[in-house]
């Protein structure tokens, strides 16, 4: 393999600190900061936005930007653009070799990147998670005991802000990076470099939000409604940057997704053998790219209002607050598909694997996500129904998304063919794969009632919906993704997960997530408004009661951590090959994966999901005769 | 997997029916006669009526649903599960047309026959069942050139309440005669709110520059909770009020004396009207 040519250079560790890394990147990120954030300054000096305040919008903003673009060049991203215009070859290869110090630098190996998303967007998660807790602490009494409202209702903005963030990515980054390249055949992504920057660009949004804590905090929910949060503190400086940065981020991880996998496919990759993960990558990844694009609109607007004086969205002078619904919805609402179809796709890879048969109408389920993708650009109104716009489009949105729950149901079909006289294992990730349907199906039956517009004018805005959407998102997407942590980490890691603690949290997850938010629909039934710091007495029992399962939800998260470090630290059995005697090219490499996935580019020979056919032919031929060697 | 395989799979499938079927039983009457009455958000209006009707049917239509998906993943982890505890391939069933036709029809029939009955109860049976309409209604009830107005309006973080056919004056407190329609007319002076009044089934959003109407009837009297629906700042949580419904005699009256009370502040009000536009640029939360 040419890439052996290559020296892996071996430096002193002080050494391997200082150069292209994310400690330059740091360094230079906040040198950009004090820069900008003076530059800004001066171009609007004595400009305050709100008359009598020292706040400056400008100078924020250009602080903002100067620091991202310090964090991107102390990264590296600028060397590979000026290294060709002085002329140097194009190269990729030094970007993938030198050891664990690859995994604190820009590297362009979709493994690494992938590992990169899986450590980054988890410690979001668990800042995310803490808040949560943080949050159930002051809903224990039903006045402000523990926190002030305003810094509670900055804990409720920067949980949801943060959580939907980082899970936008939360599949498509660790485990669309690694395995969709590994599941088609190919070597790599078809944008290497882009991938890097995507990843990059995510602790740059989550820093940046969390730095809303320092000037004034974001007490308006993640949705940051027109005009609240364009008339709020500086927090919403944080708030609109970090947005445009993750809008940015999803829409480049959708398009290198969608053109790696429709054109980097091994021979023999048909569409009908395409494992259906990648197919709801596929789905997922169309949604990234037409609907982020919205976000970074709308975020832009806010900016200008707020910095420029425009007036987008303020009444008082002559704007629209409907404007900014509509716009934030009609990305927001394809936003919630970004946090379901990877799920689909996950559960329905792991359901074949352990009931060893082949899933069940596969079509039907390709036909789902489609559908689901399609009609997810055509229900956003469904979230303004009592705003008193377009009352006359109420039946139209009804329809519209009582629709979408048709293709949503092929994936329960699936589900439920293929569990027909089967063969089933509970392993971990199938028992998470499981739970992700229960949640599922309590998550979408529940949004019937928010789309039938007499029962939304109760639920609207009440913890009713609060209850929906985390049993969608927690109890859908972060089930399944702990289904693919538990399924795939022994490839991705290179060692077995103790299957005792992994059990312990299982259970624990899922009684306690239950526990936790099935009462809140109670709640929301019975009057309770969202984001609210203090509540009517008389729910103080139902909340005292989640709280408190909140609380167990918390800790089987530590549990998972502490399952993860002993494995990974201390224990450190090494997994074997194909630990599930699983049929998917991705399985069928060596662990751990060598840089260049394959030696050669292996030719499909049939479907991933032929349990139980008989004679069926090996998934893939890895040494074809004709097909050129890697590296040339 | 041959005859003798093949021979089991009828009986499952009439099994995980009976099952559902007995359990949908117990479920279904439950549901109508036991929680339905205590389904939010009650009857005291003809839109809270209808609110909660909607909320029976759909709690009785989605739990037998729910319990079919349920008794089936149960019945196959039971019966489906592999005792070998080796790796033992099932039969290669690549899934079947007949099934997924009928899968399709069905789910697509539900889906619209709600659908339907949705906008149906929505505009004919319950006149925008107690949701804003925005400043044009589309589904009026009949008679509402004579509903009784009163205007709803928000701001950080207070409701007062303006009778326009009684003066215009301002109260802090809300009151509406029972077995009259009312139009609240719904605005914020400064960013957007929610005006919820749970028991009377309203909610309306209250958006600055708008005039968003939703119409209410109340069948009996009593007292009600308003809440505010839409994050709103520091003490969005706050906004909440406890309002009344009178009889019209009661209401006369209680419009006098409020009339009274509020007299000395009549003077400094804005003179009514459907829209106040904000002070430009108020700092918020
Ligand atoms: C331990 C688990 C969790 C708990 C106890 C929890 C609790 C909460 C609470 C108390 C709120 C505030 C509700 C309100 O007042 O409106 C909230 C809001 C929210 N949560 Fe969670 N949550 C959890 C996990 C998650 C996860 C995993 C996600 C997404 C991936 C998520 C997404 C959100 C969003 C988007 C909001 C809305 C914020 C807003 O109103 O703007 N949560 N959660
Ligand atoms: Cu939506
Ligand atoms: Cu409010």
């Amino acid at each position: 393999m040419s890439a052996t040519a290559i020296p892996v250079v071996r430096r002193p560790v002080w050494r391997r600190l200082i150069g292209f890394n994310m400690l330059t990147g740091l360094v230079l990120g906040i040198a950009g900061w004090f820069l900008g954030a003076w530059v800004g300054g001066q171009i609007a000096v004595g400009h305050d936005y709100l008359l009598g305040t020292d706040q400056n919008d400008v100078g924020a903003f250009v602080g903002y930007l100067f620091a991202v673009i310090g964090w991107l060049v102390g990264l590296g991203f600028a060397n590979y653009p000026i290294g060709r215009l002085l002329g140097r070859p194009p190269t990729l290869r030094h970007h993938e070799l030198g050891g664990w110090t690859r995994y604190f630098r820009l590297c362009t190996d979709h493994k690494v990147v992938g590992i990169q998303y899986l450590f980054g967007v988890g410690i979001f998660f668990f800042i995310g998670g803490l808040n949560a807790m943080l949050m159930r602490t002051e809903l224990l009494r039903p006045i402000e005991k523990a926190w002030p409202s305003g810094q509670y209702l900055t804990l409720v903005g920067l949980h949801g802000t943060m959580m939907i963030m980082m899970t936008s990515a939360f599949i498509l980054g660790p485990f669309g990076n690694y395995f969709v390249p590994l599941m088609i055949g190919a070597r790599r992504m078809a944008f290497p470099r882009v991938e890097a920057l995507t990843f990059w660009l995510t602790p740059a949004a989550g820093l940046i939000l969390m730095s809303a804590i320092a000037f004034g905090g974001l007490p308006f929910g993640w949705t940051g409604y027109a005009p609240l949060a364009v008339e709020g503190r500086g927090g919403v400086d944080a708030y609109v940057t970090a947005f445009i940065l993750i809008a940015i981020s999803l829409t480049l991880v959708g398009l290198n997704l969608l053109v790696t996998i429709v054109t980097m496919r091994a021979p023999g990759m048909t569409w009908t053998r395409l494992p259906i993960f990648v197919w709801g990558v596929l789905a997922t990844s169309v949604l990234m790219a037409l609907a982020a694009p919205v976000l970074v609109a709308t975020m832009t607007m806010v900016l200008m209002d707020r910095a420029a004086n425009t007036s987008y969205f303020l009444a008082s002078a002559g704007g629209s607050p409907y404007l900014y619904e509509n716009l934030f919805w009609f990305f927001g609402h394809p936003e919630v598909y970004i946090l379901a179809l990877p799920g689909f796709g996950i559960v329905l890879e792991i359901l074949p694997v352990f009931t060893r048969k082949p899933l069940w109408g596969y079509r039907l389920a390709v036909a789902g996500m489609v559908g689901v993708m399609l009609l997810s650009f055509m229900v956003w109104q469904h979230h303004l129904f009592v705003s008193g716009m377009n009352a006359g489009l109420r039946p139209f949105y009804m329809l519209t998304t009582e629709l979408i729950s048709i293709p949503t149901g092929f994936i329960f079909l699936n589900a439920m063919g293929t569990l027909w006289r089967a063969q089933i294992r509970f392993t971990v990730p199938m028992l998470f794969a499981l739970a992700f349907f229960f949640n599922f199906l309590i998550g979408g039956l529940s949004g019937v009632f928010l789309s039938d517009v007499p029962s939304d004018v109760t639920t609207h805005g009440s913890y009713f919906v609060m209850a929906h959407f985390h049993y969608t998102i927690m109890g859908g997407l972060v089930f399944a993704f702990f289904g693919a942590v538990y399924y795939w980490l022994p490839k991705m890691l290179g060692v077995v997960l103790n299957e005792t603690l992994a059990k312990i949290h299982f259970w624990l997850m899922f009684v306690f997530f239950n526990l936790t938010f099935m009462p809140l629909f109670a709640a929301g039934f019975l009057g309770m408004p969202r984001r609210v710091s203090a509540y009517a007495p008389h729910l103080q029992v139902l909340n005292d009661f989640v709280s408190v399962s909140a609380f167990v939800l918390g800790f089987s998260m530590l549990v998972f951590l502490a399952n993860l470090v002993w494995s990974l630290v201390f224990a450190r059995i090494p997994a074997a090959e194909n630990p599930w005697a699983s049929r998917g090219l991705e399985w069928q490499v060596p662990t751990p994966v060598p840089v260049e996935n394959f030696e050669r580019i292996p030719v499909i020979r049939s479907g991933p999901y032929e349990y139980g056919v008989p004679n069926a032919p090996a998934v893939a031929d890895f040494t074809p005769a004709a097909l050129p060697a890697a590296g040339s | 997997m041959t005859t003798a395989a093949s021979a089991q799979i009828p009986r499952h499938g009439i099994r995980i029916v009976l099952i559902w079927l007995v359990l949908t039983a117990i479920a279904a009457p439950l549901i109508v006669f036991v929680l339905g009455p205590h389904l939010p958000p009650g009857n005291m209006t003809s839109e809270a009526g209808s609110q909660r009707d909607a909320n029976v049917l759909l709690t009785a239509l989605l739990v037998p649903i729910a319990l079919l998906v349920v008794t089936f993943f149960v019945y196959s982890f039971v019966v489906f599960r592999n005792r070998t505890g080796g790796i033992v391939d099932g039969p290669p069933l690549f899934g079947d047309a007949g099934v997924q036709l009928l899968w399709i029809v069905l789910t697509g029939a539900i889906v619209l026959a709600l659908a339907v009955w949705g906008s149906y109860t929505l505009i004919v049976s319950s006149h925008g069942a107690g949701g804003g309409q925005g400043p044009s209604p589309v589904d009026q009830p009949k008679g509402h050139e004579h509903a009784l107005p009163v205007q709803v309006i928000a701001q950080q973080w207070e409701w007062t309440f303006r009778y326009p056919t009684y003066g215009g004056f301002e109260s802090r407190d809300l009151a509406i005669p029972d077995n009259t329609l009312v139009a609240f007319h719904v605005t914020s002076l400064d960013i957007t709110h929610s005006f919820w009044a749970y028991e009377l089934g309203v909610k309306a959003d209250a958006v600055p520059g708008v005039d968003d109407i939703a119409y209410v009837n109340a069948r009996h009297t009593g007292f009600f909770q308003i809440r505010c629906a839409e994050l709103c700042g520091l003490w969005h949580a706050h906004m909440a009020k406890k309002g009344r419904v009178l009889s019209l005699p009661a209401f006369q009256a209680w419009i006098k004396a409020a009339k009274q009370k509020n007299a000395v502040v009549q003077k400094y009000l804005a003179p009514y009207s459907d829209v106040y536009f904000p002070a430009p640029l108020r700092r918020a939360g």
